[in-house]
Parts: structure tokens; C-alpha cells; sequence
């Protein structure tokens, strides 16, 4: 092998299967038609709560190209499963408005469609409750909040604190639901084949989701194949297998032939998961100067009758700031709800909205610079743990942030600046998010012809996954990016954790160096000669990560806005965006400016006009559509810039990468909610910051 | 699918003919919002009868207004240069609405024909009034957060989506439709109607009866008019409310003036009551807002709604001011 001395992480590779997308060669779920190809047409429940009590199937099946109407009454008998959501067509209860009750199968998708407008469904309908309420007495506390933290935690006598501390705040924050919008709705092709299952699916796993799908047909995993090469967009919403693939999966069964199923956009609302809205008490006690005294962040939240799914929103407190006495609590109360799923930074996106905003007030009641404030809580080791940062750089960034952007001489005085009939504000808040590894595993092959193929069932979900990794591998092997070719999104190559917890890059990077390593070391053992049949070397990271030493490991970043509000209206808009991060290793500059634009993006999206509205008469969220559920579009987005600091973290990974794909979205509510603050003097602690909230 | 005809006309007497051999047939302009309402369920028409071939134009009246095909596409119109001088609120308006791509295919009849966003007039699994008379109508109780502050009824508190149609009420536009019985006028206000105990019927066309033509008289004053569209997010959104307004204002005191809101009603809403109050008053703010207050007093929020009130003042108050200081 010659030694390129080329580095390739670091620098800013272009997308390696742009090509493929732009050119439409890239094919996506939805894009597969097998031969015998039949589709299916979810039909939903049109009560929240109840019974179905009868199922008239004749209309349909009497409907032009209707192969079959399948429902609780009919349809194959699945493995029991923890899951209760993927139990589809398993029971005639009826649990969420929107569940999916039946499932018509025909020849097109119109046929289908039509045909499933018609099935006759009686309910006998019950009082539902999908009133989502701190007092709510059904609350209850959760075994552990997500993914394995405890509920609760405590130190010191916060209670006690908060009584003797000269400077208080106290608030209750809040924030709607809301739903992921990838651009790419869900789809499944599902294909059997002897006794072997096929899925095509918009997955941001295809290990997990074979591993969740086979058991409830009763297969081992290895009769499952998932094939998810190219995904547009996740948010979190295709982590979870969601029923519409094991009602994709059922249908084709029983059927006999391939079936293919697209969620439909209003579908979306109800099948695919949402974040869970939040009520968040924050309290605050601090010495005159600010340095805190005690922290409590009390979240309260809901889940579906059918899973429990405990958002982990109150832990961000456990370790932002230092303070003798905390406390962190979760409460939460099962409703007749859509079940709710992960969504971009789950827990931290609106626990940080209250602390951040909290964190404000505080500034102000102390008459302290908000940047300043922050800095006086830095803490010198993990204040809930007691571990030590592998690495922090709060402060750094909310310096740079604050030269950037400009933040010297601010006047805090709020509604004091006004140009024409705008009133304009900043604000700051800080970002963070944990870095997690979880075991995967790689392989790489090396060809005579020098190049090279390296193969993770890792998912790129439009985050520059294969790009990341060519440029990981690249290095590596000591070879140009070139030569390196990366097969992603199929459950047939290594088993790869999913792409979730923006530790994608960081766990599957890690398998890919050691099977690197092992290649170059094999290689090195036959003197650099590579066969005809070329060379393979393999890498499964369980050890390496399980063993990995303890330390509290989150990336950092300090967000600032600028915000108009129109004194008349109420109107706010964003400005300006400023965000800097301390992430580790940037792997790739350009990818990881669009991870960190679009979070911040999505942040700004979350502060000024995400909300799911639940119909309580009815019992669904009642917008579900994107003329109603708005999404920033791009002339709301004037001016975001990202940044980011070098950052050496030893404690990592190999690459000494820390996951980028949700930090922008932490904070950046607050940023903009504590500008609205400075704008005009009014304190928005309910998202969205919609002008009614303002117009006087 | 759901089987049905589709003709396309060139002149509106073989349209009005084709639409009463059809079975529920429907006139198809730019379709981007009959065709949503076709796949939602909500209309399900037997026969479209698709009158974009229907030549027409933007022309000057002899008295200096426009006549206005009812063809023409939304963004035509915005950039024609006599209504952007004459009417630029007209512009305002259109350009305010949708997106380019939507403003390149609507047509100026759809967009004074198209039905309201109310939530759950587009969700066939719930009652509406409109969609379905007598089932009921659960925006009262439930989400009306931009709905009708003014006009509504038990019935209904839908609003008219449009954002074209409110300068139009505000010029005092003629609508001239080809009907079974031969062409007649429409004025608007007048063509849109308030939901009664009819709220299936969001004007006073009949079965059949063709927009062919828009025709905005001549009001030299509103060569300087405004339309402000207050809306959740900076573009691609409907209003929450809007104002249409010019004003002639000659040694500090009005002399003439056109006022409507949009989102604030079953129809666009021509603001009389503000205009009594106006005419013959001193062009300040405090009058301004006497003249949004008159009109306020007729509106009857709701309680997710009642924002719009101050929102209203605050941007009619707003509006009227700029003009004034833009002479």
C-alpha cells in the first residue's frame, strides 16, 4: 500500500452519493415495485377510545381491484410483543383516534385508497381523556425516563434552598406538541419469499427494525432483510418501528404477494410519533451575584395508553450548572394520545427551552450579563454524577459567541430599541447534548485494484453519514476517499446501531477504524499483497465501548439571536441566528455546517411556530397537514450562521468526534425567546412565540 | 379511484352548457384548491369542467378600470403593470398569497371561488356545517384560533381564505358571471355571503353560474393603497388578518376611503362602519382608531380569538397612518 499522506477528516468532502440524489438514481423506499406488486390503505379509528364492535367488509370487497380487507377479525396472529403499538390488528380495542384499524389491499394505489374510504366501522365509543394537565391525577412517575435514566434525582435540600436564597425565580414553562416532518413520509415495501421477509423501509435502522419485526412473525432475525439505502430525513421518527410496516409486512402475508404502503402526510400526525408536549416548572436560587444555589426542574408529560415513552426533559438540569441543592422530577400521565416517539434532541430541545429561559430571568433579577451568568455556574466536574467532563467548553463558546455576534455593550433594558415599527432584542442561550457510542460492528474488504469496500448497516438519513465515513475509513487505511467505497442501509451488512442520538458517526466510525486497522494490519502480515480474491477484515466494537472509561461526555454550544417584533402586530421573526459548538473532531466542515444549520433551523422552527393542536372533542391533533402545521419556511430563515471550536477530547472515539445532529436544536427557543424578552419586555414561557401571545 | 368527466371549454356559454349536461359538475381552474378538496373527500364532483382555456386578458375600461379575465393566473395579475399602478393593494394581495408556484397556476375565478381552511370543514371524519349542512360545527367549542370575529352564526365561524378577494371588496369590484339565464353583474361586496343557517353556501352563485370576468372600477386614489397581511409565519401561510385600505386625503382631512379585512369573516369584510367614520375627518391617528373601534364594535370573538380585535385596530390604525405618510 503507498502512503498517500492525504487526511481526508477534516476536510470538505462533497457529498459521495450526491450524484445518486440529485440525479435521482438514489431510490428510496416508496421506489421499489416488485414483481406481483399489490398496495395497501390504512383505514383509521375515528373515535379515541373504544371498542370496534363491527367491521362491514362487503362494499369494500366488492370495490374494483380490492384483493383483500384485513382486520382484527381476520388478520394473521402475531407474536406477543412489549410493544403494544405494533400489535396491529390484534384487538378490537381501540386505543388512539387515527390508530390503524384495518387495512385494504388492491390492485393500485387509487383502488386501495378508494375501497378503504369504504369499510363500515361500528365503534362502541368511550369517554376519552387526552387532557394533558400538571394536576392531572392520573400522573404518575415513570420507572425510568429514555432512554435508561432515573426519574428522579436529587441532591442537597433544594426545598430548603430555595426559602433562604436571596434571589428566586420561579416559572412554569411550556412547550406543545410536535411532530417530525421529514421530508420523506414513511414507507414500506414488504416482500415474503418462502418463509424469509423482505422490507424496503425509510428506517433509520435496519438492524433494529429486523431485530423488532422478526419475533412478532416468529422468525429468528436472520429471515429478515431491511433494505434502507437512502432516507429522507428522520428527525427520530423512524427509530421506532411505527405499525404501518407491520401492517405492510401482515397485509403481504396474508395476500400472498408484495405490498407496498406510503403514510400518507395526515397519516403522519397520528401513526409516526410526535414530541410529547411539556409543562416544565423551573426554580432558581441564587446569591445576588448568581451564582446558583439550588436548581429544580419539575417536567410533567404524556404518553399513549399503548407505551410508555417517558421524554427525558428535566435531564439537561442535571448537568449544566453547578448548585449544591438540585432536584430533577418527571411525571407522567397516559392519555388516549398518539404514542409518542423521539424527536431531535428528545428531552433536551424543550427541557433547555425552560432552563435557558429561566436562566434569563435569573440575568435579569440579578441585573447580570445572561453570558456572564452562565459562566458563573460553569461547574468543574458533572454536577449530577460527580464524574469529570471528558471535555467542556461552555465557556469558550459563549465567548466566541459573544465576539461574533456582537453581544459587548448590550443594554439589557428590554423594549428599548426600536427601528420603524420593529422592536428589536438579542438573547443567548447555551446548547448541549450528550455523546453516546453503542457497539457496532464493520467490515472492509480490500480489492487488488487498491480500492476499497467498506460495509455497516449504519443508516444515512441526509446526514452525510457515508460521506463521514469514507472520509473516517479514508484515513484509516491511509488512502485516498477516492478509493474507499461505503455500503450503508441494509441489514444484511454488519449489524449497526441505528442513527439516533446523534451517535451515529461516533459508533459506527469507531467499527470502521478497528475494521480498518485489522485490514491494514492483515495486509501488513502479507507484505502489502492483495489477492484476486481480495481481503477482508472485520471489527464488533461491544468490547471497546462496553469497557470504555467513565466520564460525562456532551458537546457544548452558546446560541444568539436577533429578533423584530412588529409593535403593532406582534409578528416576531428571527433575524439573526449565531451559534458556536464545541463538538470534538469536526469530520467534515461543510456536512456539519448543514447538521448544525438545519438544528438551529428546526430550533427556530420549534420557537416561532410548531404546535400540534389537539382536538379535544375528538381526540386527535387537529392540524395535520402543512398548510396548518407550519414548519419555517425559508423566508423565515435570514441569517444562520454556525460555528465551531477546535476541541482535542482523547475520550471518545478514534476520531475524537462528538455527535452534531441535534445540538443545534437545543436552545435556540430560548435564545429567541429571551430576544423577545429584550424586544418588548414581554416573557413568552409557552411556545409557540405566535403573535397573539403579543399583540396588545 | 373515483371515476370522473373532464371537459374542457373555450368560450363561457360552451362551459355554462357543459356544466348543466354534467353530473355535479364543478368548474376547474388552476385546481390548487379543488383538487386538495377532491382528494380530502371533500367535494366529490361528477364532471370538471375546465374553463383555463377561456381566452381572456387584463384590459382598461373606458373609464380607466380593468377588466379582468377570470382566467387569468394569480401571478399575472400581480405583475400586470396597470394593476400595479392603479391598485397596487391588488398586488399586494395577490403576491401576499400561496407561493410562485401556486400564484402561477391559480386563477383569478378560483381564488374568489376557493373554500374556506377551517380545520374541520377539511376533515371529512368530523362534522361541518358547510361540508356536510346539519352535521354541526365543532370549531365553536373547539379550534377557532382564526376564525370569524365578525358575521358568524351557530351554524358556522369559518373565514374566506382569500387574500385577492379583500382588495377587490375594497375597490368595489364587479363580478361578472355567465349563468343557464345569460350573463349578469355581481358587485362585491355582495358576492360572498355571511353563513346564516346556510354556511354550505359561501356565496350567491347558483349551480352553474361561471365567474368570467372581475372588473375593478376606476378610483384614481387608490393608485396609493395598501394591503397588509398579518400572518403566523413570513410567507406561504394564510392571514390571521389583514387590512386592504387606500385613502384620499387632501389639507388633512379625509375625503374619500376603502377599507375591507380579511380573516375576519365569511367573507371578505368591507369595513363600512370605519369608512362613515373616516370620511370628512382629520387624517390622524386617534381618528384612525376611532374608525377601527366603530368598526370593532360589531365583532363578536370568540375566545381563542379575541386577539384579532387589538390586532385589527392596531394594523387598520397602522395602514391608514402609512398612507397618510406617504403622500
Amino acid at each position: 500500500m503507498t502512503t498517500t499522506g492525504i487526511r481526508s477528516v477534516g476536510g470538505a468532502l462533497d457529498r459521495v452519493d450526491a450524484l445518486e440524489k440529485v440525479t435521482g438514481r438514489a431510490r428510496y423506499a416508496y421506489e421499489n415495485s416488485p414483481r406481483e406488486l399489490v398496495y395497501a390503505f390504512p383505514v383509521q379509528a375515528t373515535v379515541a377510545k373504544g371498542e370496534i364492535v363491527h367491521v362491514g367488509v362487503d362494499a369494500v370487497l366488492k370495490q374494483p381491484g380490492v384483493i383483500a380487507a384485513i382486520w382484527h377479525g381476520n388478520a394473521p396472529r402475531l407474536a406477543p410483543s412489549d410493544d403494544d403499538e405494533l400489535a396491529v390488528l390484534q384487538s378490537r380495542r381501540v386505543a388512539y383516534r387515527g390508530q390503524y384499524i384495518a387495512v385494504v389491499v388492491a390492485e393500485t394505489p387509487e383502488d386501495a385508497r378508494e375501497a378503504a374510504g369504504m369499510l363500515r366501522v361500528e365503534y362502541a365509543a368511550e369517554d376519552h381523556d387526552v387532557d394533558m394537565r400538571p394536576d392531572h391525577p392520573r400522573m404518575y412517575r415513570p420507572d425510568h425516563v429514555n432512554p435508561n435514566f432515573q426519574s428522579d434525582t436529587q441532591r442537597g435540600d433544594p426545598d430548603a434552598a430555595l426559602t433562604t436564597a436571596p434571589v428566586v425565580v420561579d416559572h412554569t414553562y411550556s412547550t406543545p406538541a410536535e411532530h417530525n416532518n421529514p421530508m420523506e413520509p414513511h414507507a414500506t415495501v414488504a416482500l415474503w419469499d418462502g418463509d424469509g421477509l423482505t422490507l424496503f423501509d425509510s428506517t433509520q435502522g435496519a438492524s433494529a427494525l429486523r431485530s423488532v419485526i422478526a419475533p412478532l412473525f416468529g422468525m429468528p432475525p436472520a429471515q429478515v432483510r431491511v433494505i434502507a439505502p437512502y432516507i429522507g430525513g428522520g428527525f427520530g421518527s423512524k427509530i421506532e418501528v411505527h405499525p404501518h410496516v407491520v401492517l405492510a409486512a401482515l397485509a403481504a402475508k396474508q395476500v400472498g404477494r408484495p405490498v407496498k404502503l406510503a403514510v400518507t402526510r395526515q397519516q403522519m400526525f397520528a401513526i409516526t410519533g410526535y414530541r410529547t408536549p411539556t409543562v416544565q416548572r423551573v426554580r432558581l436560587g441564587a446569591e445576588t451575584d448568581g451564582r446558583l444555589i439550588a436548581v429544580t426542574h419539575d417536567a410533567f408529560e404524556q404518553t399513549s395508553i399503548l407505551v410508555e415513552f417517558a421524554e427525558p426533559t428535566a435531564i439537561v438540569t442535571r448537568m449544566m450548572y453547578a448548585a449544591p441543592h438540585r432536584r430533577t422530577t418527571h411525571r407522567l400521565v397516559r392519555l388516549n394520545v398518539p404514542t409518542p416517539t423521539w424527536m431531535r434532541a428528545p428531552g433536551e430541545a424543550p427541557g433547555m427551552f425552560a432552563l435557558e429561559s429561566a436562566m434569563d430571568e435569573l440575568a435579569i433579577a440579578c441585573g447580570v450579563d445572561p453570558v456572564e451568568l452562565r459562566v458563573r455556574n460553569e461547574p468543574a466536574k458533572d454536577p449530577d454524577t460527580g464524574l469529570p467532563f471528558s471535555s467542556r467548553n461552555l465557556v469558550a463558546c459563549l465567548r466566541e459567541g459573544a465576539r461574533r455576534f456582537g453581544w459587548a455593550g448590550r443594554d439589557p433594558e428590554p423594549g428599548a430599541r426600536r427601528v420603524g415599527r420593529t422592536l428589536l432584542g438579542t438573547g443567548v442561550a447555551a446548547s448541549t447534548y450528550p455523546t453516546y457510542r453503542a457497539p457496532s460492528s464493520a467490515r472492509v474488504r480490500a480489492e487488488p485494484d487498491g480500492r476499497f469496500t467498506v460495509s455497516i448497516a449504519a443508516a444515512d438519513i441526509g446526514t452525510g453519514a457515508r460521506t463521514v465515513l469514507t472520509q473516517i475509513a479514508a484515513d484509516a487505511l491511509d488512502a485516498p476517499a477516492g478509493l474507499v467505497h461505503v455500503e450503508v442501509g441494509d441489514s444484511a451488512l454488519p449489524w449497526a446501531v441505528l442513527a439516533g442520538g446523534s451517535m451515529g458517526t461516533g459508533s459506527w466510525g469507531t467499527a470502521v477504524v478497528r475494521a480498518c486497522e485489522a485490514l491494514v494490519a492483515e495486509l501488513g502480515r502479507r507484505g502489502g499483497d492483495v489477492p484476486p480474491g481480495g481481503v477482508e477484515a472485520a471489527a464488533d466494537t461491544s468490547q471497546e465501548v462496553r469497557g470504555q472509561a467513565e466520564f460525562a461526555r456532551h458537546a457544548f454550544g452558546a446560541q444568539f439571536a436577533e429578533v423584530g417584533v412588529d409593535a403593532d402586530t406582534g409578528e416576531t421573526r428571527v433575524h439573526r441566528l449565531l451559534g458556536v459548538f464545541a463538538a470534538g473532531r469536526i469530520i467534515n466542515p461543510k456536512t456539519a455546517r448543514s447538521q448544525f444549520v438545519g438544528g438551529m433551523t428546526m430550533g427556530l422552527s420549534m420557537a416561532l411556530m410548531e404546535e400540534s393542536v389537539m382536538d379535544r372533542e375528538f381526540g386527535d391533533y387537529l392540524n395535520h397537514d402543512f398548510a396548518q402545521y407550519h414548519v419555517a419556511a425559508h423566508a423565515d430563515v435570514r441569517d444562520i450562521e454556525a460555528f465551531w471550536l477546535e476541541e482535542e477530547d482523547p475520550h471518545l472515539n478514534p476520531m475524537g468526534s462528538k455527535g452534531i445532529g441535534e445540538i443545534g436544536t437545543v436552545g435556540t427557543a430560548a435564545a429567541v425567546a429571551n430576544a423577545v424578552h429584550h424586544a418588548t419586555g414581554v416573557r413568552i414561557r409557552d411556545l409557540p412565540i405566535r403573535l397573539d401571545k403579543l399583540v396588545r | 379511484m373515483r371515476p370522473f368527466a373532464y371537459e374542457r371549454v373555450s368560450t363561457a356559454r360552451s362551459a355554462v352548457a357543459a356544466a348543466g349536461e354534467g353530473t355535479d359538475a364543478m368548474y376547474l381552474g388552476g385546481g390548487t384548491n379543488l383538487v386538495d378538496l377532491m382528494r380530502l373527500g371533500v367535494v366529490a364532483p361528477g364532471t370538471l369542467v375546465d374553463v383555463t382555456r377561456i381566452a381572456g386578458g387584463v384590459e382598461e375600461t373606458p373609464g380607466g378600470g380593468l377588466l379582468i379575465g377570470a382566467e387569468v393566473r394569480n401571478g399575472d395579475l400581480a405583475a400586470h403593470p396597470l394593476v400595479r399602478s392603479r391598485y397596487p393593494m391588488l398586488a399586494e394581495a395577490v403576491l401576499s398569497g400561496a407561493s410562485g408556484q401556486i400564484r402561477n397556476m391559480a386563477t383569478v375565478g378560483g381564488n374568489l371561488l376557493q373554500r374556506t381552511r377551517c380545520s374541520y370543514f377539511q376533515d371529512v371524519t368530523k362534522p361541518c356545517n358547510k361540508r356536510d349542512p346539519g352535521s354541526g360545527c365543532p370549531a365553536r367549542a373547539g379550534d377557532h384560533r382564526n376564525l370569524a370575529i365578525f358575521g358568524h352564526s351557530e351554524s358556522c365561524v369559518a373565514t374566506h381564505p382569500s387574500d385577492m378577494a379583500v382588495a377587490l371588496a375594497a375597490l368595489d369590484a364587479v363580478v361578472h358571471v355567465e349563468g343557464a339565464d345569460g350573463p349578469r353583474s355581481v358587485p362585491m361586496p355582495g358576492l360572498h355571503r355571511l353563513p346564516g343557517d346556510r354556511p354550505d353556501r359561501d356565496t350567491v352563485l347558483g349551480p352553474g353560474d361561471l365567474v368570467t370576468a372581475v372588473e375593478v372600477p376606476p378610483l384614481p386614489f387608490a393608485a396609493r393603497s395598501r394591503y397588509r397581511k398579518v400572518r403566523d409565519r413570513a410567507s406561504f401561510s394564510f392571514a390571521v388578518v389583514s387590512v386592504a385600505a387606500a385613502l384620499e386625503v387632501s389639507g388633512g382631512v379625509v375625503r374619500d376611503c376603502r377599507i375591507a379585512l380579511g380573516a375576519v369573516a365569511h367573507v371578505p369584510w368591507r369595513a363600512e362602519a370605519a369608512e362613515a367614520a373616516l370620511r370628512g375627518a382629520p387624517a390622524t391617528e386617534e381618528r384612525f382608531g376611532l374608525a377601527a373601534d366603530a368598526e370593532l364594535a360589531r365583532a363578536r370573538p370568540l375566545p381563542l380569538n379575541r386577539f384579532k380585535v387589538p390586532l385589527v385596530r392596531n394594523v387598520m390604525i397602522r395602514v391608514l397612518a402609512d398612507l397618510v405618510e406617504v403622500r
